[in-house]
């Protein structure tokens, strides 16, 4: 899995079935540390996360088809967690 | 899934069997302030509604092919929606 920010939602009125009523983060991958990689995702959130929050996110379709519960969903990244605080080392 | 815009349509009569009737746009991917960022994609039309200029977002590697009516088929990048806004 991925920690990264969310920093936006992404309105979609038109998509893919299995979008509807769901909410789309645009969220910035982050180093352990904080610190943006340059990268970004679009991810479903299943959690409630918002904009400005850390989170945990997943990025394998597989796993994302059973986060969602349908098996034909071309989904592949979703928010699973909000991230409290993240320790590295001692 | 990554925000990209369609740049162009691709023409093909022969296809793999499972493909009739699907749209192949060019998608040319873009960073999150929505400048381009990489090589454009060849990818399925999975909304059936997106047309040039359009910001869209689209999905990759095995996910794609799952936005197709028929999900067993050779399909690498796929238009998943049509972004009306990215709001803050």
């Amino acid at each position: 899995m991925k920690v990264g920010t969310v920093v936006g939602t992404v309105v979609s009125t038109i998509s893919s079935p299995v979008f509807d009523g769901r909410k789309l983060l645009l969220c910035d991958l982050i180093d352990p540390d904080g610190t943006p990689e340059g990268e970004y995702l679009i991810a479903v959130d299943v959690v409630g996360a918002g904009v400005g929050e850390t989170v945990l996110i997943l990025d394998e379709g597989n796993s994302a088809r059973q986060i969602v519960g349908l098996d034909t969903a071309p989904i592949r990244a979703v928010v699973v967690g909000i991230v409290d605080e993240i320790a590295i080392g001692d | 899934m990554q925000l990209g815009r369609v740049i162009g349509t691709v023409v093909a009569t022969v296809k793999t069997p499972g493909l009739e009737g699907v749209k192949f746009l060019i998608v040319q991917p873009l960073d999150r302030h929505q400048e381009p960022k990489g090589r454009p994609v060849v990818a399925a039309d999975g909304v059936h509604m997106a047309g040039p200029d359009e910001l869209v977002y689209i999905v990759g590697s095995r996910e794609a092919a799952q936005a197709m009516p028929n999900t067993f088929v050779p399909v690498d990048h796929a238009i998943v929606g049509i972004v009306d806004e990215v709001a803050p």
